[in-house]
């Protein structure tokens, strides 16, 4: 496999991992705007313990999932008491400041960022991606993600029926943290550097979109996401600067044609084999 | 009927800026009662409902759920003490399945960490889903358990969102306007299961318009206008009570309003 070719499977899997920490807590109907901010300490994490506590990955990665998690666990409770768009403004605010700290505290770094000794190759990514992934349609398949698909639906009925709305979306909240803070480590491990200019406010956008697009009803929504946004500019690279224009006029289009996503329960069971022969034994009998 | 209270209101009062929408109403619902609450549009029936389970603080008065004041308990929490309720306007879940809203009704059932994490979705034979199947087929309802909701006729929805409220295995029952939108098979088909379950299973407390639906579902009868009570007692009184009459059923008897070819 070529070094570019390598390269874009390795941004994938981590925007994959990144976008699974955007979905979670979206599925419940919380829009995460500061995923950057939780990549962040995710990477900053395990960038620290490498190089200053000297730990190996597999303590550096799983400590950066915990503390991702548990932040994304403390800042929930705040978050939660905001709805719609001010819930995005607050995660928003909550990504900027964590950059804004990283950027001026000299104890990770500041401005100049900090070098992570510990190296993961693709193999590793892939495998977190693939595992991630496979967890994402497990979480979605249970109880759980059938009371956050309720929540998302109608929340007021959701409680009518004796859901703890607040400790589901407190938990999605915390999985949605880790989940993000996973994807930095890797971040961190593969490229060998962090710098805070890095985990910037386009970078949440773009993870939301990966998800919005892609849909938050499945769990295959950020997967088709992810795919299509991770891909199509690479794609596209051979129409130079107007790849952007081309780029920008797609996600209008999407928006504008299918503003559910581009992956509905619908259309999966309209494509799942299972359902279509139950259609056809019940209708011919 | 064993005397006891099912439910007991005193004195619930709710405004709504300067308006009295529920003004003073105390009422005991039995254990058992098959209670029809009626009255015009506006008269404050929905806003109760909403009061009783939750939905909207009460500002003064007290509620009591067999004898354990609810009043300031969280609506989840008045689930899990045995309220359960339908909407005026069907509020199933559109991204849910059937049989999925079926097991939602279920959620104060279930218990523990294990339960919630057990992937539901991929277990074609779980003994959540079973049971969910089987009360959709006692309530005679006889589609796809996994078709999408929306898809659905109108009176076919109303009829599930009633069987969702079931699956809670509440004590009280609150249906608002059950048999709104539904013909008169349908109507006929939901008195006779309504009676079923009422059997040994919830009291029932019942918002509905549809006169001779009432006359054959309900003992008993609270009339609402204004948000006050004007009649209280069994309900083959009610067509004679003169407030009544000229608040709410008009100068014809009360068995001939609303009635459908059904009745």
């Amino acid at each position: 496999m070529s070094g570019y070719v390598s390269g874009i499977f390795v941004i994938l899997c981590i925007n994959l991992i990144f976008a699974y920490g955007i979905f979670v807590p979206a599925a419940t109907g919380q829009i995460n705007l500061g995923g950057a901010g939780f990549q962040a300490i995710g990477a900053y994490s395990a960038a620290w313990l490498s190089s200053v506590a000297m730990q190996p990955v597999w303590i550096t990665i799983p400590a950066a999932m915990l503390i991702a998690g548990m932040v994304g666990f403390l800042i929930s409770f705040p978050v939660l008491r905001t709805r719609g768009v001010y819930m995005v403004l607050a995660t928003f605010a909550f990504g900027e400041a964590v950059a804004g700290f990283l950027l001026w505290t000299q104890f990770f770094g500041g401005a100049i960022g900090m070098v992570v000794p510990a190296h993961i190759e693709l193999p590793v990514i892939a495998i977190c991606a693939a595992a991630v992934t496979l967890f994402s349609f497990y979480l979605m398949a249970t109880r759980f993600g059938m009371i956050a698909r309720a929540i998302n639906d109608d929340e007021t009925v959701a409680v009518l029926m004796g859901v703890n709305v607040r400790a589901a979306q407190v938990a999605a909240f915390a999985i949605g943290g880790a989940l993000a803070g996973l994807s930095g480590a890797l971040y961190a491990h593969n490229f060998s550097f962090v710098e805070a200019q890095y985990f910037n406010s386009f970078l949440s956008i773009y993870v939301l979109l990966f998800v919005l697009i892609g849909g938050v009803q499945t769990a295959w929504g950020p997967l088709v996401g992810t795919l299509f946004f991770t891909l199509l500019p690479e794609f596209m690279r051979i129409g130079g600067s107007w790849r952007y224009v081309v780029f920008g006029a797609a996600i209008v289009l999407m928006m504008a044609l299918r503003p559910q996503g581009l992956v509905t329960r619908a259309l999966i069971d309209s494509l799942s084999l299972r359902r279509s022969l139950a259609r056809r034994s019940a209708t011919g009998g | 009927m064993s005397g006891e209270t099912a439910l007991t209101l005193k004195g619930v009062t709710k405004h709504f800026g300067g308006i009295t929408v529920v003004d003073r109403v105390s009422f005991d619902v039995p254990v058992g009662a098959r209670m029809a609450l009626i009255g015009p549009n506006g008269a404050g029936k929905t806003t109760l409902f909403n009061l009783v389970s939750g939905v909207l603080p009460i500002d003064s008065g007290f509620i009591t759920l067999a004898g354990a004041p609810i009043e300031n308990m969280p609506p989840r929490l008045r689930v899990r003490a045995g309220i359960a309720r339908s909407f005026q306007n069907i509020r199933l879940m559109p991204h849910l399945s059937v049989i999925e809203n079926i097991m939602l009704g279920q959620h104060v059932q279930v218990a523990g960490l294990a339960s919630l994490l057990s992937p539901i979705a991929w277990q074609r034979r779980s003994q959540w889903r079973e049971l969910a199947l089987s009360k959709l087929e006692d309530a005679g309802i006889d589609v796809d358990p996994d078709a999408d909701v929306s898809t659905l006729s109108y009176g076919l929805r109303k009829r599930i969102e009633v069987v969702r409220a079931l699956m809670s295995e509440p004590r009280l029952l609150m249906l608002d306007e059950p048999a709104a939108g539904l013909n008169p098979r349908e109507t006929m088909d939901l008195t006779a299961f309504l009676r079923s379950i009422a059997q040994d299973g919830p009291t029932l407390l019942v918002v509905e318009h549809d006169m001779s639906f009432v006359h054959e579902l309900c003992d008993q009868t609270i009339v609402l206008n204004f948000g006050r009570i004007i009649y209280q007692g069994p309900t083959r009184g009610v067509g004679d009570d003169e407030e009544v009459r000229a608040a709410y059923l008009g100068r014809r008897r009360a068995t001939r309003e609303g009635a459908s070819p059904a009745a």
